[in-house]
């Protein structure tokens, strides 16, 4: 034991310089995630203010959530919504945009950027932007447009039922560049020879995305899929911008666009519920831990190549 | 037969132009209706029907945003913060990244799984706590608790370590012959080697960091110390959209611009990021 200890010794002394390069990402790992994530899981049993030291209540936060708290279910149906909304409507876009993309065309590069430019714009300057263009009435250039199509105009922002699709409409055209590249990228590794295979049976374009694109593309289509829904669950920002001004709080008139994470900031940030916001982050983490997976088998791929 | 399989070439072509032009309108035209109303005068913005078109361009918006609000100094704190943030990262996660991928110490493995889950950790969850850390050590309201928490990401230590994995053992092993030390190896042979991944890595960071909000939003309550994107938020939410709409749209075109121009400049580091690892900007 003691020859042992002392080898370990020696060794850490040895490897000095390793520890001595890791350290400043492993000592802010430590401080800033490591030790938070398990601090959160601890505090999610509390009740606690800030102010006066956290008080033990059990799983009182989780059954109040559970049992007794409208708002939460509101917030789960609102998230649910979006993400069912937004990643299929979001995927089956992109893949269009990638197949169109790849074939011989000019200006690839052109129409790539286009689509990407969201990807690195602010989500608040997303926001402000498209809560101009929903703006109600008639100054709205979405409005106007629906005017000049013979619809009616919609009051977006206001009403409690279009804030949440107008949230939706403009999420999805804010990601379809990212899930685009992403695609992009499954869509060439995929060998011609199967095209041209294809083509000798004499399968004609449709044909060939339905029985040779597709089925390659299975293993890009779920880590687009993973990814979209990891990123859809944690709404906030947009909910944040639309919902804000209208008076309401954070999730806007009659808490119609209220997304879980919307519902956290306020219970944690603005009402300073640090024990049940805790919860609702350790609820949040285990829906995403369990949609992953489910993902993974649903989607799995059924062959290699 | 031939004519038939050219006249349905050309048809699928016109499709394609078709779609991907029209979604490229898509597009661009909430851009470009940023950048319009943001030059308009009051009358323009109210008037009917909405039009692209600037009878009488003004920067009276952008003049306001700048002395009504210390704009000025939001962009200091956004580019101080997003510099030094990306400085760090790179030296931090390239130096680690070296450790983690070429030496050989106790505990390695387990030490870089462990950093690996902070990947797949919804950032919710650390929120709080971080926040009542960050309060506990006085840093509320300060650059250290914007620019600290986030100098040494977790993504970025696994971009370098995957990068050095690939340069040849021999090459460090000639330079420790010729008497190297290790910080030496890592400043004249790793750093030099892996300087694209590192592009890569420095483009992201500061992207990310320049449009960062909920950290800021949390940790954040004095006005001097707002960064561009919150000060933007803040703006939005009080000036709704009266006449002041055009002020708005200033602000998110001066968010918006900085980071375009760096985008359009660096696209292939960028494009390559996503596909090597799928990174998307965190928040």
């Amino acid at each position: 034991m003691g020859v042992k200890k002392k080898g370990l010794l020696k060794e850490v002394i040895n490897q000095r310089y390793s520890y001595l390069f890791i350290s400043p990402a492993i000592i802010l790992f430590f401080v800033f995630v490591f030790i938070p994530v398990i601090a959160s899981f601890f505090l999610s049993f509390t009740r606690y203010n800030v102010l006066n030291p956290p008080a033990w209540v059990g799983l009182d936060n989780y059954r109040q959530i559970f049992l007794n708290d409208p708002r939460f279910w509101k917030a789960l149906r609102n998230t649910g919504v979006y993400v069912l909304g937004v990643v299929p409507l979001g995927i089956w876009l992109s893949l269009l945009l990638a197949v169109a993309i790849d074939q011989k065309i000019r200006f690839k590069n052109f129409y790539k950027t286009m689509f990407f430019m969201p990807v690195v714009t602010s989500v608040i300057a997303i926001s402000v932007i498209w809560k101009w263009l929903f703006a109600g009435g008639k100054y709205g250039l979405v409005n106007y447009i629906l005017i000049k199509l013979g619809l009616s105009p919609i009051d977006w922002v206001m009403s409690p039922t279009w804030t949440l699709p107008a949230i939706m409409i403009m999420s999805i055209w804010a990601g379809l560049g990212y899930n685009m590249i992403l695609l992009l990228t499954g869509l060439q590794t995929i060998p011609n020879t199967f095209y041209e295979a294809a083509e000798v049976d004499g399968a004609g374009s449709w044909h060939k995305f339905w029985h040779v694109t597709l089925p390659l593309l299975r293993p890009t289509l779920l880590f687009v899929t993973i990814m979209s829904m990891i990123n859809s669950f944690q709404v906030f920002e947009q909910v944040y911008i639309m919902t804000s001004g209208t008076g309401k709080g954070v999730g806007g008139v009659l808490d119609c666009a209220l997304s879980l994470v919307a519902y956290l900031y306020e219970r944690g940030f603005q009402r300073f519920e640090m024990g049940y916001a805790s919860a609702i982050a350790y609820i949040l983490f285990g829906i995403i831990f369990l949609v992953t997976l489910i993902n993974l088998r649903l989607i799995r791929p059924r062959f290699e190549y | 037969m031939r004519s038939l399989f050219k006249a349905k070439k050309r048809l699928t072509n016109i499709i394609v132009y078709t779609f991907l032009t029209l979604g490229a309108l898509t597009m661009v035209i909430p851009y470009v209706w940023m950048i319009v109303t943001s030059i308009k005068p009051i009358e323009e913005i109210q008037a009917y029907p909405p039009s692209f078109y600037v009878h009488n361009p003004t920067l009276e918006p952008y003049r306001e945003l700048f002395y009504l609000l210390p704009m000025g100094r939001y962009i200091f704190n956004s580019l101080f913060v997003s510099c030094l943030v990306t400085l760090c990262n790179v030296f931090f996660c390239s130096l680690a990244g070296y450790a983690f991928a070429k030496h050989k110490f106790y505990g390695r493995d387990k030490l870089f799984l462990l950093l690996l889950s902070a990947i797949m950790i919804p950032y919710q969850v650390n929120l709080i706590p971080g926040f009542i850390i960050v309060k506990n050590l006085g840093w509320l309201n300060s650059f250290k608790a914007l620019i600290i928490p986030n100098m040494a990401m977790a993504f970025g230590v696994f971009l370098c370590r995957q990068y050095i994995m690939s340069i040849p053992n021999d090459l460090l092993d000639a330079a420790k012959i010729d008497g190297c030390g290790e910080f030496a190896i890592y400043r004249l042979i790793i750093f030099p080697l892996i300087k694209p991944a590192l592009a890569t890595l420095a483009i992201f960071t500061f992207l990310s960091q320049w449009n960062s909000f909920v950290w800021p939003l949390i940790v954040i309550n004095t006005s001097s110390m707002r960064t561009v994107p919150l000060a933007l938020s803040v703006l939005s939410s009080q000036f709704g959209f009266g006449a002041n709409v055009a002020m708005v749209m200033a602000g998110a075109t001066v968010v918006t611009f900085p980071v375009l121009i760096v985008f359009i400049g660096s696209q292939k580091y960028f494009i390559r990021g996503i596909t090597s690892i799928g990174l998307k900007g965190y928040s």
